[in-house]
């Protein structure tokens, strides 16, 4: 496409969502709709020749499938794949009541194979090694045995920082006396970290903003 | 009405157009804001400075357009910063959008500036493979099944930069520039915590502060947001002063960053200072038992 073109339908649609920040308007609405329908449609587009071609038609029936998936050329077909087609089909059936109920099993495969498949990588990777990245010395000294100052303070607020926070989530004591106050220090924790987040998502945003604007200037420049 | 009221109840489109001045000025007048790189970015690109010449380093481009201000910085620095040391580099997205941002490089940034590398010699795209963190852990347990041909079809034996890549272990690195998920997160579940491979790269500010606790054990490095870019371009141009005014994308906007962050803290205090203020005024008794706080 025309670069110039390109320009143009960017700088007019940017304008068009950016016109939301002083009311709702029509331009506004089509700019909505245009990006919900082609996002949409482009992900059918994706998923037909991303996942089903390759992932299924392509095992199932290769020698016809040759032309568009890369090494189906002379392997022979693979049945077992006709179970996930099966439950492929299973699900569409929740399109008719009377036998919605059948979609119920795909879902079940789907929910079950993936809380096991995910269960053992975020038991090890998100619980076992975290609690093991805890687990380091207040005191840190380098090779000639000096302290080293801004590490040691580092290893310490990480340290009290995880104490402090899981106390606040303990819930099977009341929060008084010495754990009143760790629990207090807990929520100072939780905040910091709250802002810490919305301090990047603003960065995020603005970083967005910038890019809208360039191309603007982009646009702009273009004309004169 | 109270100059504190007047603050209080001002416009939001004023504060819009507030932000817009403040993105646009510094874009015109183009201030730099020269990073230097903290330790969990530097070790990224001391990572990929020490590897040697030639080395397999696996780039996965794991975000769409909408992101791509914040990580097409990173993603033309650590190409650059590859391709200057000799590595031998393979594209490839869990993003189906990702195959657009790969093309921009491969299109555009490598044969512009890096004529002398040839596709299936020096990179390769080996494109968009469905399954999120399924589709890692089948590269890992056999890279083969998923990844035969690279994003045209061209059978990976029939290349030479990946006809003896059998394994996932094969590469020395893997980068991810990550906009949500699948990214940085599902690479060092099923492939870095498996397989012991190196991960390392950089998120969007939103999904930064959920990769920090990854750092250093599972995590070599971390670019955050525009930041985390800028201060990699600064690294990178300190050792390659040739790069000075190529690699300055991130650099150059963050003087809107500076600018906009500045103007919210100052909003954000003279918010507060109005309130307390109203707050403590003469009759104004609902302020006073903290029922006056007018949001927004």
């Amino acid at each position: 496409m025309d670069v110039t073109l390109m320009l143009w339908i960017d700088a007019a649609l940017t304008l068009m969502i950016l016109s939301f920040l002083y009311r709702d308007n029509p331009f506004y609405k089509f700019a909505e709709h245009l990006f919900v329908g082609v996002s949409a449609a482009y992900l059918m587009a994706v998923g037909f020749w991303d996942h089903l071609v390759p992932n299924l038609l392509g095992k199932l029936f290769p020698s016809l499938m040759s032309g568009v998936v890369p090494g189906a050329v002379g392997r022979s077909p693979d049945y077992y794949y006709l179970i996930p087609a099966i439950f492929g089909l299973l699900l569409l059936t929740r399109l008719i009541d009377r036998w919605a109920w059948l979609s119920r099993w795909a879902l079940a495969f789907i929910v079950g194979g993936a809380a096991g498949f995910n269960l053992p990588r975020f038991l090890d990777s998100d619980f076992i090694i975290q609690v093991q990245s805890t687990m380091i010395p207040l005191v840190v000294l380098d090779a000639s045995g000096n302290l080293l100052w801004g590490a040691s303070f580092s290893h310490v607020v990480l340290v009290l920082g995880v104490i402090c926070g899981l106390v606040y989530f303990f819930f099977s004591v009341e929060h008084k006396g010495v754990l009143g106050h760790v629990s207090r220090a807990g929520i100072w924790v939780l905040m910091v970290t709250f802002g810490a987040a919305f301090g990047y998502t603003v960065m995020a945003r603005i970083s967005l903003l910038t890019g809208r604007m360039e191309a603007l200037g982009a646009w702009l420049g273009s004309i004169f | 009405m109270r100059i504190p009221d007047t603050i209080l109840q001002i416009d939001r489109r004023i504060i819009f157009l507030l932000i817009g001045a403040a993105v646009c000025i510094p874009l015109l007048l183009k201030p730099r804001f020269q990073d230097s790189p903290t330790p969990i970015v530097q070790s990224i690109f001391d990572t990929v400075e020490r590897l040697p010449a030639g080395s397999r380093v696996f780039l996965s481009f794991d975000y769409g357009p909408d992101t791509a201000p914040e990580l097409d910085p990173m993603a033309k620095a650590l190409v650059r910063h590859t391709m200057t040391r000799g590595h031998e580099v393979s594209f490839f997205t869990l993003f189906p959008e990702g195959v657009g941002q790969i093309k921009k490089i491969t299109d555009n940034l490598l044969p512009v500036e890096f004529p002398d590398k040839a596709y299936g010699r020096d990179y390769v795209n080996l494109g968009y493979k469905a399954g999120l963190g399924g589709a890692i852990n089948t590269m890992v347990v056999n890279f083969r099944t998923l990844v035969n041909a690279d994003a045209e079809g061209t059978p990976l034996d029939d290349l030479p930069i990946t006809a003896d890549v059998d394994e996932m272990v094969d590469y020395v690195i893997i980068l991810s520039l990550t906009a949500g998920d699948p990214g940085l997160k599902e690479w060092i579940q099923f492939a870095g915590d498996i397989a012991g491979i190196p991960v390392m790269g950089g998120g969007t500010a939103v999904v930064a502060p959920e990769l920090y606790p990854y750092y250093p054990q599972q995590l070599v490095g971390l670019m955050g947001g525009l930041k985390g870019a800028s201060e990699y371009e600064s690294a990178l141009v300190d050792r390659y002063p040739a790069y000075r005014n190529a690699t300055m994308e991130a650099t150059m906007r963050m003087g809107p960053q500076v600018v906009t962050h500045v103007l919210i803290v100052l909003l954000v205090l003279l918010g507060n200072l109005a309130y307390f203020l109203g707050r403590s005024g003469p009759g104004n008794r609902a302020g006073r038992t903290g029922q006056g706080n007018r949001a927004g």
